[in-house]
């Protein structure tokens, strides 16, 4: 039974990295989506497919080439959104479709789609190697540490980016900071769910976690729970049912997403007031 | 001593003067209370105070203190804006928002010796109340809103939550608390509670207070000195003055009124 699916190695490497990467994409999903920069982390994402097709291309590790490129990506999105009178969501839409573009160029320079490529589109968890569950799991302690010690600067900015500049907080700075952990948080991520899916993960648990109307570190922590349970139990129902992982983590998050609005509706959560953020755009 | 000098400031935007060449002090343990109509160039005036806003001339000390010394001392100002915008459903409990307003002990520090090198003594009454969820708890009871510690922010009336911010500002021990028109869209009997605390604030804390607001009834109340500006400063001085000068008060009014009909007019 479970006992023996744990037994084997691809379950067991699965599920770690899975849960450390349901961990990073709540937590950092928490701040993104308060933000307002819920499609950023699709942006992101695709932007990524770019940097994947130059390492395919160039013949180099395509993962680190996602982050190099996918870095570069989140703060040129940034100056974009800073510097010019673009708006949020168009600068997203950019960036979105110039990495894609970049994506699909290298890749008819190449001679086509790869397995590897599919893997990085769709997700491939249960294929993932000692190797990348390790780097997995180091890069997600590093966000994990680095979100705890920004945390209050980081929920300041979230809250209220002028309250937060007047307080003395180098805004410029950790909105900088909060770009490439962003990107790196998306990179990281993709190897589960697959660039496609990503910001599934990022948003999802968020919404359902802010309908509970409780404060940040409770808010944070339901996120998170929400989101392993989509992640064990989506690698779960995927093997036993055959089916591809990624899609059925998705779908468990959006029937956790149905369910807590069905027990919000019968009374059974907290009833305030829920306006969730819907467009991209600066909150201040 | 003088927290806070004004001198000859100037502020443009798009070739219109928002501010002009206004000059005034405010001595350490003031309650400050600054009137003028809508438009008259206070918000823009508190902005170029907290170094949000450029100005094009004149110069502004805190403390004695320009420069990168006076951007120092920035931190520890408390600022409480006529609206603060936030997601109506932001996951953040009162307590979550009061420990926003705490800094970091060597900003503290730093302020602390430029403080100390002007001869000034900094009146810390939040320093040696212990962790930072009892100095929390501490803002929260000199607002009158303990009560609502684990409340949720967007559950809050308007009353409340500019208490909160209030708060926020009174956990880092300000060295001057800037109200812009604070109580705008509060009803009378929070505005009651709200004045109340601004005034022991000002009294028992020993915090000066620099606070913008139409309501003159209010201002003769509770304010010490009264400015009144309509872009530029046509009066400061001590309050009994002001409300004593009939040709001043009519100023006002019909500068206020002008003011108004001029907005209407825009809006129209």
């Amino acid at each position: 039974m479970i006992s023996d699916v744990l037994s084997y190695g691809f379950m067991q490497k699965a599920l770690i990295a899975g849960i450390a990467v349901a961990i990073i994409c709540s937590f950092m999903g928490t701040f993104l989506v308060l933000r307002r920069y819920s499609l950023f982390g699709d942006g992101i994402a695709h932007v990524s497919f770019g940097g994947i097709s130059i390492g395919l291309f160039l013949g180099v590790a395509p993962l680190w080439t996602a982050f190099v490129v996918a870095i570069l990506g989140g703060l040129g999105l940034q100056k974009l959104r800073q510097s010019t009178k673009i708006s949020g969501d168009a600068a997203v839409a950019v960036t979105l479709v110039s990495g894609l573009a970049i994506g699909v160029i290298l890749i008819s320079a190449s001679g086509g789609f790869s397995a590897d490529l599919f893997s990085f589109l769709f997700g491939s968890i249960l294929l993932i190697s000692l190797e990348d569950t390790a780097l997995i799991i180091a890069i997600s302690a590093g966000i994990v540490v680095i979100l705890l010690a920004l945390q209050k600067q980081f929920l300041h900015l979230t809250f209220n980016e002028e309250q937060a500049k007047i307080a003395g907080l180098n805004v410029t700075a950790l909105n900088y900071v909060f770009v490439v952990l962003a990107a790196v948080t998306v990179v990281t991520s993709m190897r589960l769910v697959g660039i496609l899916l990503i910001s599934a993960l990022i948003v999802i648990p968020n919404i359902s976690a802010m309908m509970f109307g409780r404060g940040f570190k409770k808010t944070v922590g339901i996120s998170i729970t929400m989101s392993i349970f989509s992640v064990v139990t989506g690698i779960f129902l995927s093997y036993y049912l055959n089916l591809a992982p990624s899609g059925t983590i998705v779908i468990i998050t959006v029937a956790l997403l149905l369910g807590t609005l069905a027990a919000r509706s019968a009374g059974l959560i907290s009833k305030t007031s829920i306006n969730i953020p819907s467009t991209i755009s600066h909150n201040s | 001593m003088i927290a806070l000098e004004v001198k000859d400031i100037s502020i443009s935007y798009n070739n219109h003067l928002a501010v002009d060449k206004i000059s005034f002090d405010v001595q350490e343990g003031d309650l400050l209370g600054i009137v003028g109509p809508n438009g008259a160039g206070k918000t823009t005036l508190f902005r170029a105070i907290l170094g949000l806003e450029q100005y094009s001339a004149g110069k502004i000390k805190l403390f004695g203190f320009e420069g990168p010394k006076y951007h120092t001392l920035l931190s520890l100002i408390g600022y409480v804006p006529q609206r603060v915008e936030f997601e109506p459903n932001f996951p953040a409990t009162v307590s979550d928002i009061v420990s926003m307003g705490i800094i970091s002990d060597k900003t503290i520090a730093k302020g602390a010796k430029l403080i100390q090198q002007c001869g000034c003594c900094w009146n810390r009454v939040y320093k040696n109340i212990g962790n930072n969820s009892d100095k929390i708890i501490e803002a929260l009871r000199t607002v009158g809103l303990e009560h609502l510690k684990n409340r949720r922010i967007g559950e809050l009336s308007g009353g409340e939550l500019q208490r909160v911010f209030i708060a926020k500002s009174l956990v880092k021990d300000p060295i001057l608390l800037i109200l812009d028109e604070p109580v705008t869209s509060v009803d009378v009997e929070s505005q009651t509670k709200f004045y109340n605390v601004i005034k022991k604030i000002n009294e028992e804390n020993k915090i000066t207070v620099v606070w913008s607001s139409h309501d003159l009834e209010a201002i003769s109340k509770y304010a010490n000195r009264v400015a009144c500006m309509n872009r530029k400063l046509f009066f400061h001085g001590a309050k009994e003055k002001f409300f004593s000068d009939e040709d001043l008060l009519k100023t006002y009014t019909e500068s206020a009124m002008q003011m108004h009909m001029h907005n209407h007019n825009h809006d129209v």
